[in-house]
């Protein structure tokens, strides 16, 4: 196999205050034609930057300093624009995380599916959008002749996710770079976008970088899987001994990370009042029910997960429960009272004990604020604490959550990292020293190891202050994780629920064992077996239900 | 016909320039990135921009006298025009050489990172204020003040008309025109200030309250700011004014008052939306959400959550609308409107002295006392404007 792409040295600094500061410190990368290399590490790593370099090209404010790209004997770094034009999009392509962000909403998929191959002479439109089609069947996109004819909204995020990747492949590149192209997938839907990307980098002998920091992932993708931790290499070897034997300590704490596990608690006895008791509850957006008669409890000190895909209504159960949507049927119980369906109505004593964890720490903190004064002003709301009281609590919390208050109480949300936003999302629930919590997806924005020490503090809370959570998530790690009782859900409706152990052993109902299954492993070999055990067929089919 | 046909040849010039310079500069350098990878519309730009470059030199250099005795008006505004060029790029580079030195820690680093266009505005800006304030100390005679010779030219040179006493020279009824404009600065600017504030408060926080609540309030004020930005601003400005100047007689309130009534409910119209729609983009965030459910009223999520996020856009918005507020203001005044005899204004100054910009090309000079009034708005306007650039750039992390 001839040597396409060899970066060797390859220094990359960004401009930020007044001065250029390394973000890669040179690394070295071989790719043979038809190989599959998996760029892993945490955010911040490297991962996108390289793989953009990779294309000789770098963000605004970033710069190659030092080394070479080579591409089939040329050299990106120094070649012209001209040159470059020439290969971007026909020799090399790249499919970006989010899809949906990425095609241009106002025309149609098949258009822009077109635009490379006449941009670059390979083929003419006609031709080009026939190619489209076929490639549209390879990827088991359904009705693939149609499909093109539709304007992005208008499909799926998994199914655009795939037209991206046919996208990619319109002229046949030698190349493809996919930045995390199903980080934003529900489990289920990426299985689907990982067995059509293997599948269609293997028929067209296509080399590939794969960025992605889940290892599972990169385990069925790569044939071998470099490192990353802030810009340096940490070790790189072929898949297999990557897994099974990792020679460096970072890596075999990124493998290790997997392995937290709380054992579950007891089930409560028959006949105690649940804190949170949500009773068959049926909701609405306009006139199209979401919600159709959702019943769980969540008792003293324990935590439920509640599984499901994408619009299976988890989050809609919590505005429910937070009573930012009234449900038309059902009610809300509290401690056994019922609450006010919407929460303009319910005392600040009712509204202080349910709070709520959001998603995107992003745009759960207001960014103007500091973090004494964001976790302050509930201190301050429900406590009626002021002055020098206000801070002491402020700096109590803070240490609650394990960051330093002297360090982080007169920083802005915008100077600190992804993992210590979501503590602060936190320590602002607790201020209100609530009974009840929702975490609505807290983790599932974090990298794994930040992930598992959100769910750590969150486990240590609710032993030290005998919290409830009612833990929202789509992803079965974490539920493993943290989990006391499982509510598992789809289409608006309660599937299955129960204690956590007996969800994970057999025999499920037949969509909590398609969500089991869908989790991918670490074993090099799972989706190989998995696509085997299902069939070819089963995952198109599963593409065709979701339409 | 020739000057098509010189105009012509110059374009095809350029054109053909343009070629020449990107081929010799790839040559020179030995094919460097920067010429190698340089589009023809850049290369075009900087041969025009040169080409623009020595033909300035070349006028700026012409006689300031034609060989007829007549000034020639048009070089002489031009060097005027240059030399003020100079002249303010010193001094704003001085001024942020003495920020960059003096102060505290924070407004050094503030005038580290600043560019030289944002400290000449601000320094332009310090400047009118500080006039505005000691209007009656700095100037020499009193803005009502009738001295006794009129239309005394600017320049203070008795061989050209001029008297020392009177810089700028004196207007069609004998007052000092350089006291005049001190005192515009604080009748002009002051109210146009006023003004602006008034309609930011109202447009902002009726926005902000429509962005929240939603629902028929929404419906309700946002027709109501159709139906008023409908009308041409003007226009209806000068239809109220005409109005009110009955009312002020009949209740004895100054007409200036309802002036700056009137405009600053026509401008918040312009206010209501921008903050109504930024409001908009605030008000799905998370962090709106839990001030909500923590059972926040509505004064705190406008003002403590909703208002500091929309800072960015408002101060850009306030910085643009200061500008059209103050020329709205100049304008009712030179339609004799606005702001009232004998209390000096730019705008009424400009109307008053118009007739002598007809002698432009003769005598510069005499000129140069309408379009000092007017150069005071244009000051102001573009200095304003290229702090509020800065502050917008600095607020949205663009870098470089």
């Amino acid at each position: 196999m001839s040597q396409l792409l060899k970066v060797r040295g390859l220094k990359i600094e960004g401009r930020s205050d007044e001065a250029w500061n390394p973000i890669i410190n040179g690394v070295d990368m071989d790719l043979k034609k038809g190989e599959v290399l998996g760029l892993i590490g945490e955010s911040g790593a490297g991962k996108s930057t390289i793989g953009l370099a990779a294309m000789g090209y770098t963000r605004d404010g970033v710069r190659i300093s030092e080394g070479s790209v080579e591409f089939d004997g040329i050299d990106l770094v120094t070649a012209s624009a001209a040159v470059k034009r020439n290969l971007l999009g026909k020799r090399i392509s790249y499919v970006a995380q989010s899809a949906a962000a990425s095609f241009n909403p106002a025309h149609k998929i098949i258009d822009q599916h077109t635009e490379a191959p006449v941009q670059h002479g390979v083929d003419n439109r006609a031709n080009s959008a026939a190619d489209g089609m076929e490639l549209y069947l390879k990827l088991r996109l359904p009705n693939p002749e149609e499909i093109g004819f539709r304007y992005p909204h208008q499909v799926s995020g998994g199914q655009l996710q795939r037209a991206m990747t046919a996208m990619a492949m319109s002229c046949r590149p030698d190349l493809i770079i996919f930045d995390e192209p199903t980080t934003a997938l529900d489990v289920t839907t990426q299985i689907e976008v990982l067995a059509a990307i293997r599948e269609i980098v293997e028929e067209f002998d296509t080399a590939a970088i794969y960025i992605t920091h889940d290892l599972a992932v990169v385990a069925q993708m790569a044939d071998k899987i470099k490192v990353l931790l802030r810009g340096d290499e940490v070790e790189e070897a072929d898949t297999r001994t990557m897994m099974s034997a990792p020679k460096e300590d970072y890596t075999k704490s990124l493998w290790a990370v997997r392995s937290f596990e709380r054992p579950a608690k007891p089930f409560v006895a028959k006949g105690s009042v649940p804190v949170m008791s949500v009773r068959g509850i049926t909701a609405a957006y306009g006139t199209t029910d979401v919600l159709h008669d959702v019943s769980f409890d969540v008792h003293a000190g324990r935590t439920v997960a509640v599984v499901g895909e994408s619009g299976s209504g988890k989050s809609t159960a919590a505005r429910c429960i937070t009573g930012l949507l009234p449900p038309s049927m059902g009610e809300i119980e509290f401690n056994g009272q019922v609450l006010p369906a919407n929460y303009k109505k319910r005392s600040k004593d009712q509204l202080r004990q349910a709070q709520m964890i959001y998603q995107m720490a992003d745009t759960a903190l207001n960014p103007r604020k500091t973090i004494g004064q964001i976790i302050g002003r509930p201190v301050q709301f429900y406590g009626g604490l002021t002055g020098s009281k206000r801070l002491d609590r402020v700096d109590e919390l803070l240490d609650q959550i394990e960051l330093d208050p002297a360090t982080y109480r007169d920083r802005l949300p915008s100077e600190l990292s992804g993992g210590q936003k979501q503590r602060i999302g936190i320590a602002r629930a607790l201020a209100a020293e609530p009974k009840f919590i929702i975490c609505d997806e807290v983790t599932s924005a974090l990298d794994q190891l930040v992930a598992e020490g959100i769910l750590r503090l969150l486990a240590d809370l609710q032993d030290k202050l005998g919290l409830s959570y009612m833990f929202i998530t789509h992803d079965l790690a974490t539920v493993k994780a943290i989990a006391d009782e499982v509510v598992v859900m789809k289409d608006g409706k309660v599937v299955e629920q129960g204690p956590k152990n007996d969800m994970f052993t057999p025999p499920h109902h037949a969509y909590t064992d398609l969500l089991l299954s869908s989790v991918p492993e670490m074993d090099p070999d799972w989706l190989t077996n998995l696509l085997a055990e299902r069939g070819i067929d089963n995952v198109g089919n599963a593409a065709v239900d979701k339409m | 016909m020739s000057g098509l046909m010189s105009f012509v040849a110059i374009i095809i010039l350029l054109v053909i320039g343009a070629h020449i310079f990107r081929f010799v500069g790839r040559k020179v350098t030995n094919n460097s990135p920067k010429f190698r990878d340089m589009s023809y519309g850049v290369a075009f730009g900087y041969v025009l921009g040169g080409a623009l470059l020595l033909w300035s030199f070349w006028y700026y250099f012409q006689p300031q006298m034609k060989d007829t005795g007549v000034p020639n008006a048009g070089v002489v505004f031009f060097r005027w025009a240059v030399q003020g060029f100079i002249v303010a790029s010193i001094v704003a580079f001085l001024f942020r050489l003495l920020g960059r030195n003096v102060g505290t820690n924070g407004t050094r680093k503030l005038f580290r990172t600043m560019p030289l266009t944002a400290a000449f505005g601000i320094l332009v800006i310090l400047i009118y204020a500080f006039t505005a304030v000691f209007a009656g100390v700095i100037a020499p005679y009193g803005q009502a003040e009738i001295l006794g010779a009129a239309n005394v030219m600017a320049g203070g040179d008795p061989a050209l008309g001029g008297n020392p006493d009177y810089p700028l020279g004196t207007d069609q009824i004998g007052r000092d025109i350089l006291s005049r404009l001190i005192y515009g600065a604080q009748n002009t600017v002051g109210i146009a200030f006023i003004t602006t504030l008034l309609a930011f408060f109202i447009g902002g926080s009726l926005g902000f309250l429509a962005a929240t609540l939603q629902g028929w309030l929404d419906q309700l004020l946002s027709r109501s700011v159709d139906v008023l930005m409908a009308i041409p601003s003007l226009i209806f400005a000068l239809l109220l004014m005409t109005i009110a100047s009955v009312w002020a007689d009949r209740l004895g309130v100054p007409l200036t008052i309802f002036m700056v009534l009137i405009i600053a409910v026509i401008d918040s119209t312009r206010v209501f939306r921008l903050a109504r729609a930024v409001g908009l983009n605030i008000v799905v965030m998370d962090y709106i959400e839990a001030a909500k459910l923590r059972g926040e009223g509505m004064g705190y999520l406008v003002f403590k959550e909703i208002l500091p996020n929309a800072m960015a856009p408002l101060l850009a918005e306030f910085g643009l609308r200061f500008c059209f507020v103050f020329l709205t203001i100049a304008a009712l005044s030179f339609l004799g409107v606005g702001i009232q005899p004998p209390l000096a204004d730019w705008g009424t100054m400009v109307k008053d002295l118009a007739p002598f910009i007809n002698f432009a090309a003769f005598a510069p000079t005499v000129a140069a006392a309408p379009l000092l009034a007017a150069g005071a708005i244009a000051l102001l306007t573009v200095a304003v404007n290229f702090v509020v650039d800065w502050m917008l750039h600095k607020s949205s992390g663009l870098k470089e």
